[in-house]
């Protein structure tokens, strides 16, 4: 990651201006131009560093979800996984060293949405899910600190797992 | 200056899930697809933060694209009664990213603590979460680490109740 991209990862991670040329504004907080803040952007994207830029919604207020398990056999996953992914409602649908082995978030206007999808899963699959809403968060995605990680320390860092507070 | 129409706002939040557009203009090139004037959709847009709609604004990371591929969900089953103390305790930890209460799904799953920990390595993610275990006195209790081993679909969260939108 070059330093435009860091300095844009340190400061518009939480939030960003809201105005007709955020990238302008963003180049004039960073010292840096808006053609080389999209150039920036643009890489970081091409890269698989920046998923997109804009609003993550609230769960709470824009919707429902639910964390989902399935217990999928070896022989099944790569079928299995490839039909959860095609749900519209799956997001980060993960492959986990556990017999509950494939992992994913299911997002719906409602929670009468996430019921019948659930439903369909467990139809479609023939395995039963394992339905995992948040019922208290105490600690929310804020972020990611690429600078000074306390688990994985600077790449270039040699601070050993022992050295972390 | 004319508001969105209902079916406008909806798509709009479509569009915002997509991402804004990598350009000078990006609410111009919204409100095009809209048939929208930009100042309303950026009215609307400011509306929704004032409302407490966005959890944030700003770039939105993938872990695995920028090296951080060891990707740990702790689990711990605590005591009811302890469980929220433990949630705030572990909450504040530097190094982890979430940190949630979800429901224990017995006999087949006893955990109810749920943290998100992303490291560069297995091993250093591994060490650090035993230690902080140790340092916290929670080594006893019991717990698992899962370790993500492949992502099959990474995106954000989807609320528009709309099958039809295309996903990448």
């Amino acid at each position: 990651m070059d330093a435009i991209q860091q300095a844009l990862c340190q400061h518009f991670q939480h939030g960003m201006p809201l105005c007709a040329e955020p990238y302008r504004a963003m180049a004039e907080t960073i010292g840096s131009s808006e053609a080389q803040v999209l150039d920036a952007l643009q890489r970081l994207q091409r890269d698989g560093g920046l998923s997109r830029i804009g609003p993550v919604f609230e769960h709470s207020r824009a919707g429902a979800s639910t964390l989902v398990a399935l217990a999928v056999p070896e022989a099944l996953l790569e079928r299995v996984a490839e039909r959860i992914s095609q749900y519209p409602e799956v997001n980060h649908n993960y492959l986990r060293e556990h017999a509950y082995n494939l992992w994913f978030v299911l997002t719906g206007p409602d929670r009468a949405r996430i019921d019948q999808v659930l439903d369909e899963i467990a139809a479609d699959t023939g395995l039963q899910p394992l339905d995992l809403p948040m019922q208290r968060a105490y600690r929310i995605d804020l972020g990611f600190p690429l600078a000074g990680n306390p688990v994985a320390g600077h790449p270039q860092s040699k601070a050993a797992p022992g050295d972390t507070p | 200056m004319s508001l969105l129409t209902q079916q406008q706002r909806l798509q709009l939040c479509r569009l915002l899930e997509e991402g804004l557009p990598l350009a000078p203009r990006p609410y111009l090139l919204l409100a095009q697809q809209l048939g929208a004037e930009e100042q309303a959709v950026l009215a609307q847009v400011q509306s929704w933060q004032d409302e407490g709609l966005f959890r944030r604004v700003g770039l939105v990371l993938r872990h695995r694209g920028l090296g951080f591929a060891a990707n740990a969900m702790l689990v711990l089953d605590v005591p009811d009664a302890l469980v929220d103390e433990l949630g705030d305790r572990l909450g504040k930890v530097d190094g982890i990213n979430l940190c949630y209460r979800r429901p224990r799904r017995l006999p087949q799953w006893p955990y109810n603590l749920f943290c998100m920990i992303h490291g560069r390595q297995r091993e250093q993610v591994s060490a650090w979460i035993e230690a902080l275990l140790r340092r916290e006195g929670l080594a006893q209790l019991p717990h698992r680490l899962l370790f993500s081993t492949r992502a099959f679909k990474q995106c954000g969260g989807r609320y528009a109740a709309a099958p039809e939108v295309a996903h990448g």
